[in-house]
């Protein structure tokens, strides 16, 4: 619940907080800069941040770019989302023990790490949204994942740059954080002091700023705070008219359109690898040599394989064109009758990091205009 | 005559011909009756009659060296045994046998395509009675090649 | 908030009791938990998830009577890594047990209707549940008609039991195989040449089908010329199924994941995918 009041934090007051989320036992793991991009991984201090880093990003195009201030959050979002720590890339889900008094079934314990994510973009909170309610809303639940996201504190950043591919405006998920957040921060570099607004979002983060050196935001800084935020949603990289794109898509399955994309698409899955949203995976079991000791892991799975769909001896959708449609279709429409919601946050991942730079809102445009009427 | 009119006339691949043209059919048709096991024709033999079973079963079958006869369809009360009269070479190919005691009106293949040739009406009221049982037995025969119901790849 | 969850992946440890060959490639296992009744009560048309410890996990419906307790009756065909492995396990020998997965056949829509059971080949394993159920109960239903068609006679499955259905006097059964030898005298042709002639009022009666999906399109269609709405048809979909609980994804069918929204359907919710190409 967003408190009346916002308070101001200091940069100090920033490594004072990742400190004291250490002290209570987290693992703090935020934006840094790995390989010329800016990945999601364990943080301790301010110095770990991408200061004064920006990301140029377009279809197939990913660059890191020196900006001209030391902004500490003044970048869109990079190639890993949160789902890499809360539904991670492989679990092992129980092993079963073969002795002369029978076979015995361990279920793999919880995490029993928490988590502090810091710098979590609107558009992610709303991708962990999604996700929550894929795994956790529905008559079944992910044991892992339900512990790890009860575990989880979440520092929000309120984006103050727009990524080229960035299209959460038109998808209603940002680029102001609403709730789903701990503490959110809105990063304010005019003025005299490097600093950021609070907006606390639960008890828990009300108790944690309440250790922290703060102090109440002026008038002015709230205007501040707003006026970043403003400025990002006028300059997103894309925009999806998102209203009508359900019935848009399930009356045209089979579109030429269809045809067109899957002649560019390598069907590489980075796309569902990227996307905070994908959740499919698969399981795998493995067994000792002398079969005492067997195990069943699962792991993150791509529907552009052609194994995702096997059946009887073939692929059900074994061509790429089936393939493209089934992940956009699924993403921005079955996902509605399913789960009551869009699949898609706008984050603008898939298009920066397919090879051959599909850009999904281009193709909801190219179907929609030449629609058969 | 009499009654061997009324069977035709009651027989359902004949349901609904104008009563002149049953005449003119029951002019090239006659009772005939198979044992059971009994072969109504061979194939290879000329398709000089087609029948229309009022009672029994037949079976249809191809004889493959090695596997001695294989039913491929059988055959029920109301249905017709034998197309290929209707294009030339007017011969038979496969064999036909009386699964229990059959009871059909046996048609004369060369009578009737005489009567048709002679009054195209006819030969129209015939073709739309046929169309229907080519086509059935073209799908029924498309779902038996493909083997559904065998493990595949 | 955390509370202990039920874990949805973790299975049973269970015991092959007894199995016996059905057909070429087919074998019928009875299982049984080490847990003391601890398998859970079914419903015809649903499903569990069959583990081989080290070689991998495959779904299989039911195919037993839901009325007898005792081990859980599941017939596989051979024809994967896992449920090779399954029909080569001896009484015994552990296996693991998820379950029971799935929306099942509408019995409860059945009552006071005629019910018409279309059956191909191994499809006639799911719908088995559901023919003990409407014997058992037989009063409540009209008409019954089992249709079952196969490749050829030898793969009759659950032969005998058919048979001895067949001299029951409040139960029509057809069967038909796509091919015989001389000594057959049934039917031969496909199963859908079965229903013009059934003895069912199409206003009142709902059918089950079950098989190849091929077959089912065929058999549907038949089903409409005869009368029956689309809202009187019911048919079991398969799809690739991983977790069998809405997680993996795989299953996805269109808007519905075949493990939780089906395998059963009724058609007129299926039939826009059924029509489409890889979807």
């Amino acid at each position: 619940m967003p408190s009346a009041g916002q308070a101001v934090l200091t940069i100090d007051g920033l490594q004072q907080l990742f400190d004291l989320l250490k002290r209570r036992g987290y693992r703090v793991l935020g934006p840094t800069v790995l390989d010329r991009a800016i990945v999601y991984d364990d943080i301790a201090s301010l110095a770990d941040l991408p200061c004064g880093w920006t990301d140029e990003q377009d279809g197939g195009h990913y660059r890191l770019v020196r900006r001209d201030d030391e902004a500490l959050f003044g970048y869109a979002v990079g190639p890993h989302s949160w789902k890499k720590f809360l539904h991670p890339p492989t679990q092992r889900l129980w092993t079963a023990e073969t002795t002369d008094a029978g076979v015995h079934i361990a279920a793999e314990p919880h995490a029993s790490e928490r988590l502090a994510l810091i710098g979590v973009r609107a558009c992610e909170i709303a991708a962990i949204a999604v996700q929550d309610r894929v795994l956790t809303g529905g008559a079944q639940v992910d044991p892992y994942y339900l512990a790890r996201r009860n575990a989880a504190f979440i520092v929000a950043v309120n984006c103050g740059t727009a990524g080229g591919t960035c299209f959460c405006a038109s998808m209603h998920t940002g680029p102001k954080a609403t709730a789903g957040y701990d503490l959110a921060l809105t990063e304010l570099l005019d003025g005299p002091d490097h600093r950021f607004t609070v907006e606390v979002g639960s008890e828990h983060g009300r108790s944690v700023l309440a250790e922290l050196s703060h102090r109440g935001a002026t008038d002015q800084e709230v205007e501040q705070a707003d006026a970043v935020v403003a400025r990002t949603a006028a300059s997103m990289g894309r925009a999806m008219c998102s209203d009508d794109v359900h019935d848009l898509l399930l009356r045209n399955l089979d579109h030429p359109h269809w045809a067109a994309v899957a002649e560019r698409c390598l069907t590489c899955g980075n796309c569902t690898m990227v996307c905070p949203t994908c959740f499919c995976t698969t399981v795998e079991d493995a067994s000792e040599l002398d079969g005492s000791r067997a195990t069943r892991s699962q792991r993150w799975d791509s529907c552009f394989t052609m194994d995702f769909s096997y059946l009887h001896g073939g692929s059900v959708r074994s061509s790429a064109r089936s393939r493209y449609r089934q992940w956009m279709t699924h993403k921005l429409a079955t996902w509605w009758d399913q789960f009551g919601t869009s699949g898609c946050v706008g984050c603008g991942r898939c298009i920066t990091w397919c090879p051959v730079g599909i850009d999904i809102t281009e193709e909801v445009a190219a179907i929609r205009d030449s629609e058969p009427s | 005559m009499e009654g061997l009119e009324r069977i035709v006339r009651e027989h359902p691949f004949f349901a609904g011909l104008p009563d002149a043209f049953c005449t003119l059919v029951c002019g090239c048709a006659k009772n005939v009756r198979f044992e059971a096991a009994q072969y109504l024709f061979h194939e290879g033999d000329p398709a000089n009659q087609f029948y229309l079973i009022r009672h029994g079963r037949a079976a249809l079958e191809l004889h493959a060296p090695g596997r001695g006869p294989v039913t491929f369809q059988t055959l029920a009360p109301g249905e017709i045994v034998g197309v290929s009269w209707l294009v030339p070479p007017y011969r038979w190919t496969y064999d036909a046998r009386a699964l229990t005691l059959v009871r059909a009106i046996a048609m004369d293949a060369a009578c009737l395509r005489q009567k048709c040739e002679a009054d195209h009406d006819l030969g129209y009221e015939l073709m739309k009675r046929f169309m229907p049982v080519l086509i059935q037995r073209l799908e029924a025969t498309r779902l038996q090649i493909l083997d559904v119901y065998g493990t595949h790849g | 908030m955390a509370e202990a969850v039920a874990d949805p992946m973790l299975p049973q440890v269970a015991r092959v009791q007894r199995r016996r060959r059905d057909g070429p490639d087919i074998w019928t296992l009875a299982i049984e938990p080490d847990m003391p009744g601890a398998a859970a009560a079914f419903a015809p048309g649903q499903f569990n998830m069959l583990t081989v410890f080290g070689v991998g996990e495959v779904p299989v419906s039911f195919s037993g009577d839901p009325a007898e307790g005792g081990p859980v009756i599941h017939t596989i065909r051979a024809v994967g890594p896992v449920s090779s492995a399954l029909s080569r396990l001896d009484p015994g020998a552990p296996i693991g047990l998820r379950g029971p997965f799935g929306a099942g056949w509408p019995m409860a829509e059945m009552a006071g209707h005629d019910v018409v059971i279309v059956a191909g080949g191994l499809g006639l394993a799911p719908l088995r549940p559901a023919l003990y159920r409407l014997l058992a109960e037989r009063a409540r239903y009209g008409q019954i008609v089992l249709l079952y068609g196969t490749r050829s006679p030898g793969e009759i499955l659950f032969r005998r039991e058919i048979e001895a259905w067949r001299r029951r006097l409040d139960i029509d059964i057809e069967v038909t195989v796509d091919h015989a030898a001389a000594d057959w005298h049934g039917h031969v042709g496909v199963v859908t040449t079965l229903i013009p002639r059934a003895a069912f009022d199409p206003l009142h009666a709902i059918a089950l089908v079950c098989g190849p999906e091929i077959m089912m399109r065929f058999a549907i269609a038949a089903l409409h010329d005869a009368g029956l709405a689309d809202e009187a048809i019911y048919l079991s979909m398969e799809r690739n199924m991983k977790c069998a609980v809405g997680f993996c994804g795989h299953c996805q069918f269109g808007p519905v994941f075949v493990c939780r929204d089906g395998p059963v359907f009724r058609y007129d919710r299926v039939r826009a995918m059924l029509a489409l190409k890889e979807i």
